[in-house]
């Protein structure tokens, strides 16, 4: 067997890239994390807020797994907000507002400590190949550094131009050279790529704002964690300001809009229709005389205000026009221009589930080279390739992620099936077992399944074991209990006595009914912490819909688990159509749950697909 | 891919049969006959030879290019002389061809549904079309296939989309500029549709008397002149379609059109209190029967009351009216009164007929009966307020999916679209 240098190489360390390190570390591969620079290890390079909608239930997932991005937001987050709190559970999304500074702070302490993982500064300049295989990088200066596999997280590198008006600068992020030697050679395997676009606001200086003429908007009073770890913050907590744009604004945006790279024509990335310039506000919601700005602290010590919702990609001078128009902010001053930045992402279709390149072994991508936007969705990837790439490292069979576990499987899935056509971001919509994939069950869906696969600390796990045991034994006191109808209808509750029995847990089901009608029904009951009788109510509030689901989801996983080889010719099999062939062909779906997604497919095409994957198996088994 | 083809008409002695050929090799089929195949869409007479069995007729030849065909596939249809011993020649030559096969029952729709030529919708139409007897049967059916159903559930569905994308907008971009509460907006677009649910649903009991026919039972006490009524209506006043012994002996039945409606006339056996144990089964077959039927025509003798519940529309009318002066009897002896209880029979059924809906057969409505439901729990759920989005929506997802089953499948990107086109999303 070959001896490499090391197990997993990580190049980049964003979001993707460090998660990535840490996964494949945590599993217990000796992992090198290569940066330019340290300082460029857990950098926020857009809005100072980790989570929302979808992205906090990411980073449920990703803390769920034992992962970084949770522990380190909760170090770093200044103002903790739990979405649609008045919602039901299955939509909340833990958000946080996150100091810059602590942020990359911790995670550079965290990369540090972590063993198996050591941080590498140099430029990657190209990738070692041999065979088909990637195997390791090589340095500018010519350094070799040998490893069984390669996670390129490079985030807006290929390609990468700053558009300011129309002032160009090629680069990834403001103040960054391009590293274009690794950038020739991906292009030079001759991916199916695309471009994208995506836009920053000015960055103002907090001092310069008049806040007292400004609304504000507080953290929650009991801030919500992302990390199952974590019980409070520990930075100090402050408020975001609230401001908006008016028809003055409107004018001058309208007035200097061809001087906008987007709308003078010097753009031809595809930028998120959920993250608009303000000049595509102005123009596509043409009749809003206002839009909202919330003005983001980038941290406790750090004066810089990131007015979220007027990214532009303007000139400068027109910046200063407009944000001095706006309310509060006639004074500010820009530290840092606004800037839309175009790049070029490879298509995930070509990635398999487990982020690795098809037809190339050993080089696995995470992050925005993808497609994605977002440091969760990120970080997400970063993970997933993490632990694929250590499981390769020892000869283990990759792990997958399904759509009826996960955020993370709902995001792999969409984007190795679908690709993208503009920045890829979670929303809980995307999810269709959305009531059971909560923000606040990720670790009843993960954690055990982390712990299989060796990338859960010990003292991560005592806790989770713990913590179902309660649960276990609170959830056994309320299946055994008897409930009747007109016990609940005496207790005031909107039920008809028809003189139904229920479970204790059946009854958690109907809305009206809580724990504390429950408990003053049977005494056992007020045995159990506050924690657990608010995860079991969760739990038992959707249990009749998750019930009905159960059917699709066990045949949604018996069509994930038919795989389909990469090398399957579909071609071969008799009878399908030749525009299907070429679909398929093209698309190559990892499984059949995948095929059966694709435009056109029919059932008795799939059925001819399956019989030729079996038969194909078959004889497998009779050769080998 | 196999090459498949089949006889399109009618087996037996007629004036034209039409061999139809569908496949890849469609075109081939022509080299068997020793012609060329003629220009797409155009029709030419051509002299069919094959090489072991010779001249086999002079045929007009048909071509269709894939994707402008029925079945999307290219497609050959030869129209010959409807003689049994040319189509079998025929037949067997392009047996024989490697590659080619006899479709299976249904085939050549399956493939045509299969390249998106027809949705599920229109292939339930085109097997009631090609079963239609009467006028009322044609029109219903070539609704389904002009797409009709499929023209409403697309609506249904676009309300339905516009519906989701204002809940999950208030759950995806909760921290956005967006409205909080949309129960208003959502409210009204789902009562709308739920009544045009139900307006289906309750039509669709019509349409499936138009597809399988009304029945019309004949009820009254022994010896009243049922079976004599009954030969009167068969016999003169309509077209007779078919004429069937009921499954059991004591039920005859006699299929009519009338006015373009499929009408079954049953004769049921007398009516009236029994010892006999045979006749007492008889007689309560009957009685259910007629129960269940579209309309009963009572023939009443004396003044004794109905044997059975009269129901609305229901006919009562004065037996053997050839025996007595009283006017409105009918007798199916003499004839008299018969004309006018065809045509009260005849306005009765064509009004109710006008009720018919676009809903054609059981899975269908099932599928439409389940949204309506479901939908109608999500509208409760909106009711109640934006602390029940998410199961209002799950609902709605439910409802949107069950009407899946009538047209495509509704993608998260759909609603997403509607959401981003709708909403300045993005602080």
């Amino acid at each position: 067997m070959k001896q490499f240098d090391f197990d997993v190489l990580v190049v980049g360390g964003g979001h993707a890239g460090c998660e990535a390190a840490h996964a494949a570390a945590r599993s217990g591969a000796k992992t090198a994390l290569v940066t330019l620079n340290e300082a460029g290890i857990g950098v926020m390079s857009c809005n100072p807020a980790i989570g929302g909608l979808g992205k906090g239930h990411l980073v449920r997932e990703i803390d769920a797994l034992d992962g970084v991005m949770g522990r380190v937001a909760d170090k770093a987050g200044i103002q903790f907000r739990l979405l649609n709190r008045r919602k039901g559970p299955a939509v909340q999304g833990p958000r946080a507002q996150a100091d810059r500074a602590i942020y990359r702070n911790e995670m550079l302490r965290e990369t540090k400590q972590r063993e198996n993982l050591q941080i590498v500064i140099g430029e990657v300049e190209d990738l070692i190949i041999e065979k088909n295989k990637v195997s390791g990088i090589v340095l500018a200066g010519g350094e070799k550094v040998t490893s069984n596999s390669v996670i390129l997280t490079t985030g807006t590198f290929l390609r990468g131009v700053i558009h300011i008006g129309d002032r160009q600068i090629p680069g990834g992020r403001m103040g960054e050279k391009p590293s274009t030697k690794l950038a020739d050679r991906l292009y030079s395997f001759d991916l199916a790529l695309g471009r994208l676009k995506t836009g920053t606001p000015p960055r103002l200086d907090g001092r310069t704002i008049d806040w007292d003429s400004l609304g504000t908007q507080p953290g929650d009073d009991e801030p919500v964690m992302f990390s199952f770890m974590s019980e409070m913050p520990s930075a100090p907590q402050v408020s975001c300001g609230i401001t908006e744009t008016n028809e003055k604004t409107h004018d001058i945006i309208r007035g200097n809009l061809e001087r906008s790279a987007m709308y003078g024509g010097h753009i031809e990335g595809v930028g998120p229709r959920y993250c608009p310039s303000i000049e595509d506000k102005v123009v596509r919601f043409a009749d809003k005389t206002s839009h909202q700005i919330f003005l983001e602290p980038e941290g406790v010590n750090d004066h810089t205000v990131y007015p979220n919702g007027i990214s532009t990609s303007l000139p400068e001078d027109i910046q200063e026009d407009y944000v001095h128009s706006i309310k509060g902010l006639e004074q500010a001053t820009i530290l840092q221009p606004g800037y839309a930045i175009e790049y070029d992402y490879v298509d995930p279709r070509s990635l398999n589930l487990y982020l690795s390149l098809k037809g190339l072994s050993g080089l696995y991508l995470a992050g925005q080279i993808n497609g994605t936007t977002g440091y969760e969705e990120a970080a997400a990837q970063g993970l997933v390739a993490g632990l694929n790439a250590a499981r390769r490292a020892k000869n283990l069979d990759p792990v997958t992620f399904s759509r009826a576990d996960s955020y993370i499987g709902v995001m792999i899935d969409d984007l190795t099936s679908r690709g993208v056509t503009e920045p890829y971001r979670m929303f809980t919509s995307r999810a269709e077992y959305r009531l059971s994939l909560r923000a606040d069950n990720a670790d009843q869906r993960l954690t055990q399944m982390g712990v299989g696969l060796g990338c859960v600390s010990a003292e991560r796990r005592r806790q989770f074991e713990a913590k179902m045991e309660r649960l276990e034994a609170a959830k056994t006191c309320l299946d055994a209990m008897q409930v009747t109808s007109s016990q609940l209808a005496e207790a005031g509750l909107p039920v008809s006595k028809d003189g139904s029995r229920r479970s204790g847990f059946e009854a958690l089901a109907i809305e009206a009914v809580t724990w504390d009608v429950l408990e003053q029904l049977n005494s056992d009951l007020g045995g159990f912490d506050v924690a657990t009788k608010d995860q079991l109510s969760k739990d038992a509030l959707y249990s009749n819909y998750i019930e009905r689901q159960k059917k699709d989801i066990e045949a949604l996983r018996r069509d994930e688990a038919q795989a389909i080889p990469e090398i399957f010719d579909f071609n071969v099999v008799n009878g399908l159509s030749n525009e299907l062939k070429q679909k398929l062909t093209s698309a190559r779906p990892s499984n059949i749950a995948q095929a059966s997604r694709i435009d056109g497919m029919t059932p008795s095409a799939l059925l001819l697909v399956l019989s030729s994957l079996r038969r194909m198996q078959s004889q497998a088994r009779a050769v080998g | 891919m196999d090459t498949i083809f089949a006889l399109a008409t009618v087996p037996g002695k007629s004036g034209v049969a039409v061999v139809r050929v569908s496949g890849p090799l469609a075109f081939e089929s022509c080299t068997l006959f020793g012609i060329e195949p003629p220009k797409a869409r155009q029709a030419a007479l051509r002299r069919l030879v094959h090489k072991d069995d010779g001249f086999l007729d002079e045929a007009l030849v048909l071509a269709f290019n894939g994707g402008a065909s029925f079945t999307g596939e290219p497609v050959v249809e030869f129209q010959l002389h409807g003689s049994i011993a040319i189509s079998r020649a025929v037949l067997e030559c392009l047996s024989k061809a490697p590659k080619f096969r006899p479709a299976e029952p249904g085939e050549f729709t399956r493939r045509a549904m299969d390249n998106g030529r027809l949705d599920l919708t229109q292939v339930e139409a085109l097997s009631d079309l090609i079963d239609a007897e009467t006028e009322a049967q044609r029109k219903q059916a070539l609704s389904g296939f002009s797409g009709h159903l499929r023209d409403q559930s697309e609506q249904w569905r676009s309300d339905l989309i516009a519906a989701l994308s204002l809940l999950e907008a208030t759950i995806d971009f909760a921290d956005e500029d967006v409205p909080v509460d949309v129960s208003e907006d959502v409210q009204s677009c789902l009562t709308g549709v739920v009544a045009s649910l139900d307006r289906e649903i309750d039509g669709y009991g019509v349409a499936e008397r138009i597809r399988d026919g009304f029945e019309v039972a004949i009820v009254g006490p022994p010896n009243a002149g049922k079976s004599t009524l009954l030969n009167a209506l068969a016999g003169r006043e309509a077209a007779i379609t078919s004429e069937i012994a009921g499954t059991t002996r004591d039920v005859i039945e006699v299929r009519m059109d009338l006015a373009g409606l499929p009408v079954t006339f049953l004769d049921t056996a007398g009516l009236r209190d029994t010892g006999d144990v045979v006749e007492a089964i008889g007689v309560q077959r009957a009685k259910e029967r007629a129960s269940l039927a579209d309309l009963r025509v009572f023939l009443q003798v004396g003044n004794e009351p109905p044997e059975l519940e009269v129901q609305s529309d229901d006919i009562i009318l004065m037996a053997k009216s050839d025996l007595s002066e009283d006017l409105g009897g009918v007798s199916g002896l003499t004839g008299k009164g018969v004309p006018e209880l065809v045509e009260r029979v005849k306005s009765t059924l064509v009004t109710r007929s006008t009720g018919a809906g676009l809903v054609l057969n059981a899975r269908q409505e099932e599928a439409v009966r389940e949204a309506r439901d479901r939908i109608k729990r999500s509208l409760s759920f909106t009711i109640n307020g934006i602390e029940f989005y998410d199961l209002a929506s799950v609902e709605l997802r439910l409802g949107i999916f069950a009407l899946e089953r009538l047209v495509g499948r509704v993608d998260v990107e759909d609603v997403l679209d509607n959401v981003f086109s709708s909403f300045c999303i993005g602080k």
